[in-house]
């Protein structure tokens, strides 16, 4: 029941619809049926499935709101649903900034966001997933926590002045930890993608094996400014906090890092190195996502940073007509162009730096800046030479996206990743950075 | 992990949106006791030795507002069935919101299929402390206004006057908020427990800015409030609750919001004219509502014993606090002015609840005793590792559709036994910084390096406030931190902060939890200058 096809779900939708008496009417049905396993200790320790489909209805009048929601799908209770929704509308306080809903949109081909393999998927497939990830750390004498995540959904809308979208996506998640028995090493290995193929558990396995085994017996350095190389992993946690806080509104309201004195934003100027490059695409053929928004407005490859200048910023429809400019969607995913030399590569042609395959915990110490501050964790090492020469202890770092990316040195080949601190996808690309700022030690592993 | 962080772009959807009317609407016992006993039966039916049943409806409301305008009124429901069962010596979980017989017995079915797969890569088998069934029982937060039967109007009257306020002494904008949150959780288990709670909790809150267009430079100054486990009357102003002497008004049990705006107005601008810190060494005085943070993160999440035994290795992290540090009976974590107490029944803490979510009677207990780590935070699958016979009662699941696992307690620093108070405190201060409500926060997975911000800075010099400092935060290691702290203020000082968005699990899951304290003197703590130009 949970995963309706497009002609179910806009039948579906159009029913309620039908009851509507509101001067707009916009229906959200969405439906999800997920699956995980946890482990941790070399054994499995929690495991889950959940099934779930939902329905929400708003309805306007004039610029006051209501919305409702109804798991229960006979006439009656749609109905029930629809009349909740309008009533609470005329209890609502006028919004001043909302906005009429939409009419029909165009969105284009569709994106590869669903995979039959991944929605096939059966217990004892998991569990062998799980049992391969379990596997490598009893061959390497460590110990392994891990989780492995399954979803299959669809999302869709149909309103009154006639939008109707309808995507159905797949998803696989994956992150292993792996530790040395003496708890002196550590190693992380994340991974998320739309097909089952796609999900080797037993090499990304390998991976947080191979770190966890390498950073064992790190020794200290002094806390000060390091040339390191992040790995995607690290480095998207970072960039994501850039490429988030490329907004409009709070630019032009001078309370955003793309604020100027006197007013105005730094929209068209150059912010940071000229090598980055960051857009997005939906229909990116390592990374699909939804071709439209949560509502309703069509997703559009688009360029954020082109050589270094702020090309585009989001802009809400509310903002955008106040302004008189166009509404431009959050995007779904973010690609960061990226250079020709491997990780290998970039390692070997490092005198002396870091190498940062993970942060963690990171947030904002200021907005003004975008400073943030945050941990390295799960394998850091030290580069001398161009070669891996020992693992190192963590370090806190104080850093703002903005600052690293003036101070770029060197540019990998991108690669998808995740960000284990927003669950969001990227493809971004390993970097070497001058005086990124470690301002103190920390003891864990 | 630790509680969320930007608070307005990380609102939970814990449900999907409903009629305000349809909230305080009631499901009967009777029928939730009928459908438990379906899950209950057909668990057994296929093999499970224990199964618990939580049947929950969450609602939210959230109303949110910026100067002149409410944004929006959200009303949300989520309502379903959690199944979760062992089988095989393994824990298997289904959940679903479709709540016929059929489909109750089905998801049952499919939470000992998992078990029994998932027992194959099982190395070590569920032993679960035992526990005593309670028969049909029930517990409401002792709440004395459900803020759900508060009009609408009247929360968007207040929210508008406190913009109006911000406005009117200086800010350029404000947005301010009021998130309501009511629990209606049932519990059955195969242990013969029938158990109904209501839960109710309020936070309120606001982030006034203001901009200086010459330097084009930007602050915030957020509310001084606190999420709690009350009813609407947190909001009902009561001068007995204030206290005021210290730089700004400070909250107990009950917030006034249009003073804090009115006052927070004029502080933001304070903080834009105030000196950057130079850094150094500092004596700290932590107010209440800036200490719960560092004691949420120092201290309530290494005393987790899921953390401690690497069941969060691949997310949230471990613990420094090592069973061995526990077994030597000698680990001193702070300085014999630190006990702090684990508690789930602190009337108006976020976690004060009668029973947990594996149905085990709340309580109290000690963590840390004249500094010394004496216990953990436990649930009936980890009790027998401590050797105890009980779980301490700290199970608990954000939502229906998520798996029940260990979640922090309230955890609260005590107050000092002798009369003591933060002006006396300063007093004694040569060189140090008062720091008053919470900001930025970050610390390791162990739990050994911390850095936290603050929301207001003032500078004191031998013994003196002397003005008000910006771009401050601090760095420790948790246990010399702890082991630093000279004096805790008394009881007439202790107040609790707290979360609704404490993250943690895999998939993740919030929890919202209180920490008391009373204003506490740390000495020598290292402040960097956060500062930058771009």
């Amino acid at each position: 029941m949970a995963i309706l096809s497009e002609n179910e779900a806009r039948s579906l939708m159009q029913r309620a619809l039908n009851f509507s008496k509101a001067d707009e009417c916009a229906i959200g049905l969405n439906g999800s049926e997920s699956g995980n396993i946890r482990y941790a200790r070399n054994s499995v320790s929690t495991s889950g499935n959940i099934d779930q489909i939902s329905m929400s209805i708003s309805s306007a009048f004039g610029k006051r709101l209501g919305i409702t929601t109804v798991n229960e799908f006979d006439d009656a209770s749609l109905e029930k649903a629809v009349r909740d929704a309008e009533e609470l509308a005329h209890l609502a306080p006028e919004n001043p900034e909302y906005m009429p809903m939409m009419g029909p949109q165009e969105f284009g081909p569709p994106s590869k966001t669903f995979e039959q393999s991944t929605a096939d998927i059966t217990p004892k497939q998991r569990t062998d997933l799980v049992a391969a990830s379990l596997q490598v750390a009893k061959e390497n004498k460590l110990t392994a926590a891990g989780f492995l995540q399954n979803t299959t959904g669809f999302s869709s809308v149909l309103n009154s002045r006639g939008l109707f979208a309808y995507t159905k996506f797949s998803d696989i998640n994956f992150s292993a930890t792996l530790k040395t028995e003496d708890g002196k090493g550590s190693g992380y290995a994340t991974r998320d993608y739309e097909a089952l193929a796609d999900m080797d558990t037993l090499k990304f396995t390998k991976i947080a094996a191979q770190k966890a085994t390498g950073s064992n017996g790190a020794k200290a350095l002094e806390p000060g400014k390091y040339t390191v190389i992040l790995e995607p992993a690290a480095g998207v946690v970072l960039l994501e906090n850039l490429y988030g806080s490329l907004d409009q509104r709070s630019a032009d309201e001078g309370r955003s890092f793309l604020s100027k004195k006197d007013g105005g934003t730094k929209l068209g100027e150059k912010i940071v190195d000229e090598r980055v490059t960051i857009y997005s695409d939906p229909r990116h053929p390592l990374l699909p996502t939804f071709t439209w928004n949560g509502d309703g407005q069509p997703q559009i490859k688009r360029t954020w940073i082109e050589k270094g200048v702020v090309k585009t910023l989001s802009c809400s429809r509310y903002w955008a007509a106040k302004k008189g400019t166009e509404p431009v969607p959050f995007p779904g995913g973010v690609i960061m162009e990226g250079g020709t030399q491997t990780l290998a590569e970039l390692i070997k042609g490092t005198e002396k730096g870091i190498l940062v395959t993970r942060l963690w915990y990171i947030r904002e110490v200021d907005p003004q800046t975008l400073l943030y501050t945050g941990l390295t964790r799960d394998g850091t090492f030290y580069i001398e030479n161009g070669e891996i020469k020992f693992p190192i202890k963590n370090f806190r770092f104080n850093e703002s996206p903005v600052i690293m990316l003036n101070n770029l040195d060197a540019l990998g080949i991108p690669e998808r990743t995740v960000s284990a601190e927003s669950n969001s996808s990227a493809i971004i690309p390993p970097m070497r950075i001058r005086d990124f700022t470690f301002s103190s030690l920390s003891d864990a592993v | 992990m630790g509680v969320g962080a930007s608070m307005l772009s990380r609102i939970p959807v814990f449900g999907s949106p409903i009629d305000a009317q349809v909230a305080l609407e009631r499901i009967d016992p009777v029928l939730k006791k009928r459908m438990a006993d379906v899950a209950l039966n057909a668990a057994r039916s296929k093999g499970a030795t224990y199964t618990d049943v939580r049947i929950g409806r969450y609602l939210n409301q959230f109303v949110i507002t910026r100067e002149d305008k409410v944004q929006n009124v959200v009303n949300t429901q989520s309502y379903g069935m959690g199944i979760r069962v062992v089988a095989n010596g393994c824990w298997g979980f289904a959940a679903l919101d479709k709540l016929d017989n059929d489909s109750i017995a089905k998801a049952a079915g499919i939470a000992v299929a998992i078990a029994k797969e998932n027992a194959r890569i099982q190395s070590e088998p569920v032993i679960l402390a035992p526990q005593k069934g309670y028969g049909e029982v029930s517990w409401k937060a002792p709440i004395e206004r459900n803020a759900f039967e508060v009009p609408i109007k009247e929360k968007t009257d207040l929210l508008l006057a406190v913009n109006a306020a911000a406005m009117k002494n200086g800010a350029n904008y404000i947005s301010s908020n009021m998130f309501l949150v009511n629990e209606q959780k049932y519990f059955a288990s195969s242990d013969g427990s029938y158990i109904d709670q209501d839960i109710h909790r309020i936070w309120p809150t606001f982030t006034i800015t203001k901009i200086d267009p010459k330097t084009g430079k930007f602050a915030n100054r957020n509310a001084l409030s606190a999420p709690r486990g009350m009813g609407y009357e947190y909001l009902i102003p009561r001068e007995t609750d204030k206290i005021k002497g210290a730089p700004t008004t400070l909250y107990r049990d009950r917030y006034d919001m249009l003073e804090d705006a009115t006052v927070g107005a004029v502080q933001v601008g304070q903080k834009m004219a105030a000196k950057s810190v130079e850094a150094g060494k500092y004596d700290l005085i932590l107010d209440p509502s800036h200490l719960w943070l560092t004691i949420h993160e120092s201290v309530g999440h290494p005393t987790e014993l899921d953390r401690v035994l690497g069941y969060e290795a691949n997310y949230a992290g471990t613990s420094f606090l090592t069973l061995d540090k526990w077994k030597s009976g000698k680990f001193n974590f702070g300085s014999k002015n630190v006990n702090i107490v684990a508690d789930k029944l602190q009337p108006g803490s976020l976690g004060a609840v009668g029973y947990d979510d594996e149905g085990v009677k709340c309580g109290q207990w000690d963590l840390i005793k004249d500094g010394i780590l004496v216990n953990y935070q436990t649930i009936r699958d980890q009790a027998h590792i401590l050797g105890l016979n009980a779980s301490q009662g700290c199970c608990y699941a954000d939502n229906w559709s998520d798996v029940q696992f260990q979640r922090m307690p309230n955890v609260s620093l005590q107050p000092g036994k002798a009369p003591l108070v933060p002006a006396d405190m300063i007093k004694n201060v040569e060189k140090g910084i008062y720091i008053i409500g919470d900001s930025s926060f970050s610390i390791d997975q162990q739990r050994y390096n911390f850095q936290f911000s603050g929301q207001l800075y003032y500078e004191i010099k031998d013994g003196k406030i002397v003005g008000m400092l910006n771009d401050v935060a601090y760095q420790a290691n948790t246990q010399e931190f702890w082991n630093s702290c000279a004096a805790v203020a008394d009881k007439s000082d202790y107040r609790l902060g707290g979360s609704f968005f404490d993250g943690k699990g895999q998939p993740g899951q919030v929890s919202a939890v209180s920490h008391g304290s009373s204003t506490a003197h740390f000495k020598g703590v290292n402040v960097i200058n956060t500062a930058r130009k771009i």
